[in-house]
């Protein structure tokens, strides 16, 4: 730590700077107060490459959904970032600098997406993004992230097969929930066969093809007895219930999204296949999800994801506690509302860790963060981008919570292009 | 599989069926009325559904604050509740909007996509951008099990039941009631009916409010099988024309059996195929049988 700049402070500087130590005390988690730290880091060293950052301030950019089909799933993201923002600004921002949003509405339409995120890259030079849902909208904007160096945090679980510079994956991709999935459904549920049910675009298609070569080809855990997709938005499903019914499969594996889920399940109820006959597991179905659905539809089926709201550990109850406080007791947090909560803070110590807010230098300081107070308990950076992570198995209750029946024991090994899945 | 299973099997498909006629029938009477009898092409259809479908959310959200002992019983009530907000709805509606666009049919499409547009913003910002599911008693959710491995869900025979109700209704009230015969009046020969002492523009809006109110009515129905959010509405719409366009505009029999056919062809499809090729199919045959007859399958004559 050096002092050689103390020299040629201005009189507001030292009245900063003493305001600063005044605050000491009540700083909480800063252990240094946010003025003087700004000090130890002259904009001019920690910004070469003209991105929005001052003395006191750095704008980042939040690219989300608030209108438009998604706008029901990306809400709880967009609340998640911006309770984490918060935090961070109470206890010192980073660097010492205050987080400034931008906020950008990507109205679910994909070349909005790309032309927002053009925005907030070229005019508002933002020091990070935080923001997408579907690998449609992050497929959007990808190429622009890469052309103008800007730094995405992307908190949806997904379909992996993806790896870049300028994302950091928050999320859970393809093997840290759909292998340790089935393999716990072959090994505690005796699951030999499988019937897959998907809604019918990218991400249920990649995922139901992983968990297909998963059971027939790599694990050999048994055999797929039917195979389904059925266009976003369908509410008719009898007709599939009926061939579950032919098939008679160990296991329904279901990654059906948005309000489909809702109609599927009811319907599942209402032809008598529900959770004390029939084992279920599903990737689509959180927290969120299961407002719509209603507990009472769907209880005692699986799912499997890295986060659940009932997780017993004080991290979370602290994080729940916080949510709820700020967006109302009624509120649920589903898994990729956990994971958008840890983009502002992965983001805070990689700036911090390279002493700088260039994107280069953020990226190249990224592998190995840890986070030891993420709600799903550490988390830790891998050199691809991605979280090493648990996997859990919750089931559903009648009040829309799930009760966590397993997990892993270690963190998973993040790996978006496994072998012999392609 | 033994040849009782595959009775059940059979007879459950069936089901799934007519479950699905009724639900396609029930979208597609509001719209039959106001687009078949009126000729106003109301894009803002479904969000009448949707304010049908979130007044039984309502209800139920209120019966379990208040009265958490009802919650077996609301649900016929709130049925009737759904009716007539969207029915003052559309009464609304028809007042503001749709009475100055009659001699423009092509703009009604715009205003009434307009006011969708503004409806669903509406549920969004009033009410909440996720999608919601009212708390729906007990004995609608389950299923009818005569028989083991044979599952009729009850939901499906209430929609049923209440379809032919409100088809029963509607035919009743058009072909044997005083308004009926007004309404067949004005739609023949406007300018005659009003000629002869018809209050045509009494008649518009009653005809108008009656048929948002039915799209209420269904969805309230469709709360029991599947979700309700702002966007819902845009789920039903483009089959609610479908079976409209593919009956014959103007027929109430049109549209019956449009809905029977197109239900029969997706579902019995759908159980060969995979549930997108059985959609590709069912939109082929409708293009091709209104290739062969564009008017429809049952058209009506119209004096112009």
């Amino acid at each position: 730590m050096s002092h050689d700049h103390d020299n040629d402070l201005t009189s507001l500087q030292r009245r900063r700077l003493l305001q600063g130590l005044a605050a000491l005390p009540f700083a909480g988690l800063a252990s240094i107060p946010a003025d003087v730290l700004a000090q130890q880091y002259p904009t001019a060293k920690v910004n070469t490459t003209k991105l929005a950052v001052t003395d006191t301030e750095v704008t980042v950019g939040q690219l989300h959904s608030a209108t438009g089909t998604m706008a029901i799933s990306e809400t709880g993201s967009i609340q998640a970032e911006q309770l984490a923002i918060d935090q961070i600004n109470a206890t010192g921002g980073v660097l010492g600098r205050k987080i400034k949003v931008i906020k950008e509405d990507g109205a679910s339409d994909w070349p909005t997406f790309a032309e927002k995120s053009k925005k907030l890259l070229v005019n508002d030079r933002v020091a990070a993004v935080f923001g997408c849902w579907t690998s449609a909208s992050r497929k959007a904007v990808l190429p622009i992230f890469e052309k103008e160096n800007g730094l995405l945090y992307y908190p949806t679980f997904y379909e992996g097969l993806e790896q870049s510079k300028n994302v950091i994956y928050t999320g859970q991709e393809a093997t840290q929930q759909i292998l340790w999935g089935l393999d716990w459904a072959a090994k505690e549920k005796n699951a030999k066969t499988f019937f897959l049910i998907g809604s019918d675009y990218i991400w249920p298609r990649t995922s139901n093809k992983i968990a297909r070569a998963h059971i027939e080809r790599v694990a050999k855990l048994g055999k797929v007895v039917g195979e389904e997709y059925y266009p976003l938005g369908h509410t008719n499903f009898n007709s599939l219930i009926n061939k579950i019914k032919v098939a008679k499969p160990d296991c329904i594996y279901a990654i059906v999204v948005g309000g489909s889920n809702v109609a599927f399940y009811k319907q599942l109820k209402a032809a008598g296949i529900t959770g004390d006959k029939q084992f279920l597991l599903t990737i689509s179905v959180t927290e969120d999800e299961l407002l719509g659905i209603g507990g009472e539809n769907a209880e005692g089926f699986y799912a499997c994801m890295k986060y659940f709201q009932s997780l017993d550990n004080p991290n979370n109850k602290k994080f729940v506690a916080t949510f709820k406080a700020k967006y109302g007791a009624k509120s649920v947090i589903g898994d990729v509302t956990q994971a958008a909560y840890l983009g502002p803070w992965l983001w805070k110590m990689a700036v911090e860790k390279a002493g700088s807010f260039d994107i280069d230098k953020v990226v190249a300081a990224s592998p190995g963060i840890e986070f030891k107070e993420a709600p799903e308990g550490y988390v830790r950076i891998h050199k691809n981008h991605h979280l090493w992570s648990k996997a859990r198995i919750g089931q559903i209750q009648a009040d829309g919570q799930f009760k966590v029946v397993a997990e892993s024991p270690n963190l998973i090994e993040p790996n978006p292009f496994p072998k012999g899945y392609q | 599989m033994g040849l009782s299973e595959m009775f059940n099997i059979a007879l459950m498909q069936g089901f799934a069926g007519i479950s699905l006629f009724s639900v396609l029938l029930l979208m597609a009477l509001g719209l039959a009325i106001i687009f078949g009898q009126m000729g106003v092409i109301n894009m803002a259809h479904g969000e009448f559904m949707a304010i049908g479908a979130y007044t039984v959310f309502l209800a139920s959200t209120l019966t379990e604050k208040f009265l958490p002992s009802l919650i077996q019983v609301y649900f016929p009530f709130a049925i009737v509740a759904a009716f007539c907000f969207s029915f003052v709805a559309g009464w609304v509606a028809e007042w503001s909007l749709i009475r100055h666009l009659y001699k423009r049919p092509l703009d009604t499409l715009l205003a009434t996509w307009g006011l969708s547009l503004a409806l669903q913003q509406t549920f969004r910002s009033a009410i909440s951008p996720k999608e919601v599911s009212p708390t729906l008693p007990d004995w609608l959710m389950g299923s009818w099990a005569p028989t083991e491995g044979l599952d009729i869900p009850i939901n499906g025979m209430f929609v049923l039941a209440l379809t032919t109700l409100v088809t029963a209704g509607v035919m009743i009230a058009l072909y044997r009631s005083r308004w009926g015969l007004r309404v067949r009046a004005t739609v023949s020969n406007r300018s005659m009916a009003s000629a002869i002492g018809i209050n045509t523009k009494k008649t518009d809006r009653l005809t108008f409010a009656i048929g948002c109110g039915i799209a209420g009515i269904a969805g309230a129905a469709f709360t029991t099988i599947g979700s309700t959010g702002p966007t819902s509405g845009s789920l039903y719409i483009v089959d609610a024309f479908l079976v409209v366009t593919f009956g014959g505009a103007a027929s109430l029999l049109g549209t019956v059996a449009s809905a029977f056919v197109i239900s029969q062809t997706q579902s019995i499809s759908e159980f060969f195929m995979t549930g997108s090729m059985a959609k590709v199919l069912t939109l082929c045959l409708i293009v091709v049988i209104l290739m062969i007859r564009p008017q429809g399958l049952f058209a009506t004559k119209v004096r112009r």
